[in-house]
């Protein structure tokens, strides 16, 4: 499934997520993307430098974000540019239960040039964790 | 001591070519959970209209992130990489990249400047093909806490 360009109109919603963020996956997501700094896998290194806990690579969590968009395009590829501020990190607790980021956004404009700007918003315990996320798609149709 | 400003404008030797291979594009996919199917079967992905399978939007940090060890090696700039923080990632796409790319990197200080005891460096990543496609721009900006303070005597 694919949305169309003359589907879309500024102000849209896009379809929400809810996407929890467990130990299991800080550590698949260090080992995919080679990033193994301790902050995200060693509590014991967390703590000493003044975090609550383990924290989610900032990257998995505008990863996650960044599949609003690649699921409502249907088309990976169609992204030109995606780009956020990683304002708050996503603590990542060892209780079985882990984080969860609430991921939403909207139309933010059609551009005169035919690409689409989605704003996007990610929360994690009530908090906005990624500041200015936004992506430019371009959309077939 | 804040960085030195004059790093401004300096552009690294190209890294050496990064094969980028459809299980690498799946492990990644898998580790970010987005079950598109662009990332995981070539005839999906030719039906899109690419020639083989792609990656997902992020996936360039596998490439800016060791690129970016370049600036961090580098003894005369002097970064403090256990006191730096990712504080913003932007990623222009020229095209999607996609699995039998061979990549190179370039490495390019855009700014560097210094607010509140803290140093801000922003990298830019050029990513293109080996025959000198562009591919992807990866900026970055780090945050190295505290190196900007004056030295307390």
């Amino acid at each position: 499934m694919t949305v169309q360009l003359s589907e879309v109109a500024e102000g849209d919603r896009l379809p929400e997520l809810s996407i929890p963020v467990t130990r299991a996956d800080l550590v698949r997501y260090a080992g995919a993307s080679g990033d193994f700094n301790p902050l995200h896998w060693n509590e014991r290194f967390a703590v000493d430098v003044g975090l609550p806990d383990v924290i989610a690579h900032g990257m998995l969590t505008m990863a996650l974000a960044g599949r609003l968009v690649t699921e409502w395009t249907g088309d990976p590829g169609a992204i030109l540019h995606y780009g956020a501020r990683f304002t708050r990190p996503v603590v990542v607790p060892d209780d079985g239960a882990g984080a969860r980021v609430e991921v939403s956004g909207k139309v933010a404009a059609k551009n005169a040039d035919g690409t689409v700007k989605v704003s996007i918003t990610a929360r994690s315990g009530g908090q906005g964790v990624l500041g200015g996320a936004s992506a430019t798609v371009r959309l077939p149709g | 001591m804040p960085l030195d400003q004059s790093f401004i404008g300096r552009e690294y030797p190209p890294t050496r070519p990064y094969e980028v291979g459809r299980e690498k594009i799946r492990e990644f996919a898998e580790a970010i959970r987005d079950d598109s199917a662009l990332y995981r079967d070539i005839e999906a992905a030719k039906a899109a209209g690419y020639p083989d399978v792609i990656a997902p939007p992020t996936f360039a940090v596998l490439l800016s992130m060791s690129a970016q060890e370049t600036i961090v090696e580098d003894a005369q700039l002097g970064l403090d990489y256990s006191r730096v923080v990712h504080g913003q990632q932007d990623f222009t796409h020229h095209r999607p990249i996609r699995a039998g790319d061979e990549l190179v990197t370039v490495v390019h200080v855009d700014d560097i400047r210094a607010r509140a005891g803290n140093d801000f460096l922003t990298v830019r990543v050029e990513i293109g093909t080996a025959g000198g496609e562009a591919v992807c721009t990866a900026t970055s900006m780090l945050v190295a806490r505290g190196t900007a303070e004056e030295e307390q005597t």
